[in-house]
C-alpha cells in the first residue's frame, strides 16, 4: 500500500515537474537566446515574462483543430502524442535522487534508448501522413538522421554501463560517487551529447525542421496543440537529454553541502543552457554532412572508445 | 560633369571615335550602320540595320578585337510620342542593347529601329545567355516579339494581362482604368495560371534510362517562402534533394517604377528611386542623379559630392548587414541577424540624423544634396567608425570562421569567371570569380578617385568567396567614411546651377528672377534638354544604372532601370544546378538580391 502510494505520488510529482519545466523551459530558452542576441525576449507576463509560456499555451489550446484535407487522418492525429508519450515514459527510469524514481529498472538504459528509438517514428509517419513534399523531405532527412545516431548513441553508453558494471540507472550514478565518468569517458559522452542533440533535432543537427529550406519539415502542417504537443516534445527532450548526461557522465545527484534534488537541478540547467548556447552560436549542417561525420567520425570513435574501456575493465579485472 | 575615366590601372581609357570606326570598316559601307548618335554620356551609341543586327552582334561580342563579352542591359523604349527626332532613323520602337568590355573599359550602345506592323527581332539568346529574361521582359513590356526565343511570355506581368505596359498607350494609373474587378471565374483563371507545368518549361516530369526509372519531385519554394527573402517563387526539380533543374518566377514585386518615372518631373522621382533597393538609400539616388545631371550638365560642388560618397558608404555597409545576417540565418546561425541588424540600427540612426529618412532618405538632388550636413555629424559618424571595426572582427569569428558555415559554402554554387561575364553578373557576383572590377575604381564617379581603398577580390566564385567579398568590402566602406569624416571640404552643399533643384534659397527674395526660377523649379519641374544620358555606378549589389531619355520636357520620356538583382536572379539555376536542396539556401544567400531590385 505504502510503496503505491509512494510510486504514485513520484509519478505525479515526475509528471508535473516534467510539464511545467517544458512549458517553462520555452521562457528560458527565449530569454537566454535573447540576452545572447542583444535583445530582450519575452518580459511582459509575469515576473520577467516568466509566464508567457502560460499565455501561449492558452492561445494553442483556444485555436482551431485544424486536419488538412489530403492528410491521413488518423495517424496525423496520433504522431504528436507519440511524442510527448515516448519523452514522457523515458522520465519513469530518471534517478532524480536517491529512491526519488519512478521505476527504478534493472535495464534502465535499455529502456531509455527503445523510447527514444520510438519517438523517431513520430517525425518519420507525422512527415509521412501529412503528405506535404516539404514535411515529407523533412522526415526522410530524419529517417536518415535518426537511423544513424540511434546507433552511435548506444554505443557511446555503454562504456558508462561497462564502467558501472549495471543498465541500472540508479547503480550508474552511484558507481560515479568518486569520479564522474565524464573524465575516463570523455569521448563517449561527446558521441552521446552529439547523438542526443541529433535525436533532439536541435542545432546544428536541426535538418529535419530546416527552416529556411523546409519551413517546418515534418511538423509544416500541424497547427494549434497538435503543434503545441511537437513543440513541448522538443522541450522535454531537452530536459531528457541533459538528465540522461548528467546520470551517465555527471554523477546524477552527487555533490557536496547542497541537498542532491539541488544538485541534480543545477547541473541539468547548466546542460540545458549549453544547448541553448550552441543553438544561439552555431549554423547547420547539411543533412549528408551530418550523415558522413556521424558514420565516419563519431562512430569509429565511440567503437574505439567501447573497445578500449572493455579492455581496461578486462585486464584491471585481471 | 566630363567621364573621368582613370588612366591608372592598366585598364585602357574608352576610345569612342576608335570603337565606332572600327565597326563602320566592317559595316559601315554596306548601310548596316543606320547612325551614330551623338549621346550626354559620350558612351558610343549606334543605329543598326535590324536585318543585320544579329551579325553586327555576333561581331561585337566575339569577332571585334578586343571585344564587348558582357550584355549589360536590354530594353525597348516606345518612339511614338518622340517630339525631338534629331535626324535619327527612329521607328515606333527601338530596342537597344548595352553591351560593356572589360578590356577596353567602354560601354557600347546599339539600337535598332522596328516599324508598327513588324515588332520582332532575331533572340540574341545563343549569344548571351541573359538575353532570356531581358527578351521576356521587352515582350511583357512593350509585346515585342523575338524570334527563335525558347520561352518567350511574359515575365512581370502574369500569364493574363491585356496591354504592354511600358507603350505610351497604356495607362500609367489606376484611374485611368476603371474600378477594379476580380469576378470568380477571374480569380480561378488567376490562379490557374500560377500552376506550374513542368513541360512549359521543358522539364521532363519522369527520369528513364537503363539503370533506373523515377518521377521528379517538383517543389515550389515561394512567393511567400522562409528562404526567399521577399516574393520571389523558384519551382525546383529534385531527384531526392539533388536539384536538377529550377525555374524561378519573378514579377510579385513589380511596380513598374520605369512607368512611373513617366509620370513624375526628374525631381519628383527621386524618393521613388530609394524604392528601387530599398536597402540601400541613397546608392539608388546616385546614378538616377548622376544621369540627370549629367543632362542638365549640372556641375555637383565638392562638399556635395563628398556627402553623398560619404552616405552611399553608410548605405552599402547597412545593405552589406542585412545581407550578411541573413546569409548567416540560410546557412542555419540564428544570432548573426541580429546583431547585424543591431548595427545596421546604428547606421540608420546616422543617417536619420543626417538625411531625415531611414530606409528611404530621399537625400540627392539634381546638383548636390538636400540639405547642409548637421551639426555634430562628425561626432556621431567617429563614434560609429571607432565602433564598430571590432565587431567586424568578432562577426568574421562568429560566422565567417565557423568550420560548418565553410563546409556548407566552400565550393558549393561555383560560378566561373567566363559564365559569370556571359550571364552579366556584377558587383560582389564577378568580384567572387577573380576580376577585381569596381566601378568606384575603374570609371570613378562623384569623387571616388581621391579616396584611398582597395577593391576585394576572391577567385573561386563558390558562396564563401562571394560572402568573403562582401565581408571585406564592409571594412572598405569604413576606410572611405573615415576618409570623407577626416578631409570634408566646405562650400556650398548644392550646385549654383539655374537647373539644380530645389535651388539655394538665398537670393529667393531678394531678385525676381531667381524667385521664378525657384517658382518654376519647385512648381513644375525643371525642364531638361533632349538627350540621352546613362551613369552606371557601383551599388552595393553590382552595377546599376538608370538610362534616362529625356525629350525637352519636365518629365522622363524614357527611364530604363538596369538593376543587379535582375541578372543574379537569372543566374541561380545556373549554380544551383547538380547541387542539394539545403544548398539552394547558400546560393540565394551568397547572391544578395531584394526583390524590389529585382522586379522594379
Amino acid at each position: 500500500m505504502i510503496d503505491w502510494s509512494h510510486t504514485a505520488l513520484t509519478i505525479a510529482v515526475i509528471l508535473g515537474s516534467c510539464l511545467t519545466l517544458a512549458g517553462m523551459l520555452i521562457w528560458v530558452e527565449r530569454r537566454l537566446l535573447g540576452v545572447w542576441q542583444e535583445r530582450y525576449g519575452p518580459n511582459r507576463l509575469g515576473p520577467g515574462g516568466c509566464l508567457q509560456s502560460l499565455a501561449d499555451m492558452i492561445k494553442i489550446f483556444t485555436k482551431e483543430d485544424w486536419i488538412p484535407p489530403f492528410a491521413d487522418k488518423a495517424v496525423f492525429v496520433i504522431t504528436p502524442a507519440i511524442v510527448v508519450i515516448t519523452a514522457l515514459m523515458s522520465f519513469a527510469v530518471i534517478p532524480i535522487a536517491p529512491n526519488f524514481v519512478v521505476a527504478d529498472l534493472n535495464v534502465g538504459v535499455l529502456f531509455f534508448l527503445a523510447m527514444s528509438s520510438l519517438a523517431a517514428y513520430s517525425v518519420i509517419i507525422g512527415g509521412w501522413a501529412s503528405n506535404n513534399k516539404f514535411a515529407f523531405l523533412g522526415s526522410l532527412r530524419a529517417i536518415a538522421q535518426l537511423l544513424s545516431y540511434e546507433v552511435f548513441m548506444g554505443i557511446s553508453l555503454m562504456g558508462a554501463v561497462i564502467l558501472a558494471g549495471s543498465f541500472n540507472l540508479s547503480d550508474i550514478v552511484n558507481a560515479q560517487q568518486h569520479q564522474w565518468f565524464v573524465i575516463p569517458q570523455f569521448l563517449g559522452f561527446l558521441g552521446f551529447f552529439m547523438a542526443g542533440l541529433a535525436e533532439a533535432h536541435r542545432t546544428p543537427f536541426d535538418m529535419p525542421e530546416a527552416e529556411a529550406e523546409l519551413v517546418a519539415g515534418y511538423h509544416s502542417e500541424y497547427s494549434g496543440m497538435k503543434f503545441g504537443m511537437f513543440f513541448v516534445g522538443e522541450y522535454l527532450s531537452i530536459l531528457l537529454l541533459s538528465a540522461m548526461t548528467v546520470i551517465l557522465f555527471f554523477g546524477g545527484w552527487h555533490g557536496p553541502w547542497l541537498p542532491p534534488v539541488v544538485w541534480f537541478g543545477l547541473k541539468m540547467f547548466g546542460f540545458i543552457a549549453l544547448i541553448i548556447l550552441i543553438r544561439a552560436a552555431w549554423p547547420r549542417f547539411r543533412f549528408d554532412q551530418l550523415l558522413s561525420f556521424g558514420w565516419k567520425v563519431v562512430m569509429p570513435l565511440a567503437l574505439i572508445n567501447l573497445l578500449v574501456t572493455g579492455g581496461v575493465v578486462l585486464w584491471r579485472a585481471g | 560633369m566630363t567621364p573621368r575615366l582613370s588612366a591608372t590601372r592598366d585598364i585602357p581609357i574608352g576610345e569612342q571615335t576608335g570603337l565606332v570606326a572600327e565597326i563602320a570598316a566592317r559595316f559601315g559601307s554596306d548601310g548596316y550602320l543606320t547612325a551614330v548618335q551623338p549621346t550626354k554620356d559620350e558612351i558610343p551609341t549606334i543605329w543598326v540595320e535590324k536585318h543585320r543586327l544579329h551579325e553586327i552582334l555576333r561581331y561585337v561580342k566575339s569577332e571585334l578585337p578586343r571585344p564587348f563579352p558582357m550584355l549589360f542591359d536590354l530594353s525597348a523604349t516606345d518612339e511614338r510620342l518622340r517630339r525631338h527626332h534629331d535626324g535619327l532613323p527612329i521607328g515606333t520602337f527601338t530596342v537597344f542593347y548595352h553591351l560593356f568590355s572589360f578590356d577596353r573599359n567602354q560601354s557600347l550602345r546599339i539600337k535598332v529601329a522596328l516599324d508598327d506592323e513588324a515588332l520582332s527581332l532575331p533572340s540574341s539568346i545563343n549569344l548571351w545567355p541573359n538575353a532570356d529574361w531581358y527578351e521576356r521582359e521587352i515582350f511583357d513590356m512593350f509585346g515585342i516579339r523575338f524570334d527563335g526565343h525558347p520561352f518567350l511570355r511574359r515575365l512581370l506581368m502574369p500569364s493574363w494581362w491585356e496591354g504592354y505596359p511600358l507603350r505610351k498607350d497604356h495607362p500609367s494609373r489606376a484611374t485611368e482604368v476603371g474600378q477594379f474587378q476580380m469576378p470568380p471565374e477571374k480569380l480561378v483563371m488567376a490562379q490557374d495560371a500560377l500552376q506550374f507545368k513542368p513541360e512549359e518549361w521543358g522539364l521532363a516530369r519522369t527520369h528513364h534510362d537503363q539503370d533506373s526509372d523515377f518521377d521528379y519531385m517538383f517543389i515550389n519554394l515561394g512567393p511567400a517562402h522562409t528562404g526567399t527573402h521577399g516574393v520571389l517563387r523558384l519551382v525546383a526539380q529534385l531527384a531526392g534533394e539533388e536539384i536538377i533543374n529550377i525555374v524561378p518566377d519573378i514579377g510579385f514585386h513589380h511596380r513598374s517604377q520605369e512607368k512611373i518615372a513617366e509620370r513624375q518631373t526628374w525631381h519628383s522621382f527621386i524618393p521613388y528611386t530609394d524604392r528601387v533597393d530599398y536597402l540601400q538609400g541613397v546608392l539608388n539616388e546616385m546614378p538616377y542623379c548622376l544621369s540627370v545631371e549629367r543632362l542638365a550638365g549640372v556641375t555637383v560642388p565638392p562638399r556635395a559630392q563628398v556627402i553623398r560618397v560619404m552616405m552611399s558608404e553608410f548605405y552599402r555597409i547597412a545593405s552589406h548587414l542585412v545581407w550578411y545576417g541573413t546569409f548567416a540565418g540560410d546557412i542555419g546561425a540564428l544570432s548573426p541577424v541580429f546583431y547585424m541588424f543591431n548595427d545596421r540600427e546604428r547606421i540608420l540612426s546616422i543617417t536619420e540624423a543626417i538625411c531625415g529618412g531611414r530606409m528611404h532618405p530621399n537625400w540627392l538632388r539634381i546638383g548636390g544634396v538636400a540639405r547642409d550636413l548637421p551639426i555634430g555629424w562628425d561626432k556621431l559618424v567617429r563614434q560609429f567608425i571607432d565602433w564598430f571595426p571590432s565587431r567586424l572582427d568578432d562577426y568574421e569569428r562568429l560566422v565567417m570562421d565557423n568550420p560548418i558555415l565553410k563546409q556548407r559554402t566552400v565550393g558549393i554554387g561555383v560560378l566561373s569567371l567566363d559564365d559569370a561575364i556571359a550571364w552579366g553578373a556584377t558587383g560582389p557576383m564577378l568580384r567572387a570569380c577573380g576580376l577585381p572590377w569596381d566601378l568606384r575604381k575603374v570609371r570613378p564617379y562623384s569623387g571616388y578617385e581621391q579616396f584611398d581603398f582597395e577593391v576585394p577580390v576572391a577567385s573561386h566564385g563558390d558562396c564563401y568567396d562571394r560572402a568573403l567579398v562582401h565581408v571585406l568590402e564592409l571594412r572598405q566602406s569604413l576606410r572611405i567614411i573615415r576618409q570623407c569624416l577626416d578631409s570634408m571640404p566646405s562650400g556650398p552643399y548644392t550646385s549654383l546651377d539655374a537647373l539644380a533643384t530645389p535651388p539655394l534659397k538665398t537670393h529667393t527674395m531678394q531678385d525676381i528672377e531667381t524667385l521664378i526660377n525657384h517658382f518654376v523649379g519647385v512648381s513644375w519641374g525643371p525642364v531638361l534638354p533632349p538627350g540621352e544620358a546613362e551613369v552606371p555606378t557601383e551599388s552595393s549589389k553590382g552595377q546599376t544604372s538608370y538610362y534616362l531619355t529625356s525629350d525637352g520636357s519636365q518629365l522622363s520620356y524614357r527611364t530604363r532601370i538596369r538593376t543587379p538583382s535582375f541578372a543574379h536572379i537569372q543566374m541561380v539555376p545556373l549554380m544551383a544546378r547538380g547541387e542539394l536542396l539545403s544548398d539552394l539556401l547558400a546560393v540565394l544567400g551568397s547572391v544578395d538580391y531584394v526583390l524590389s531590385d529585382v522586379d522594379r
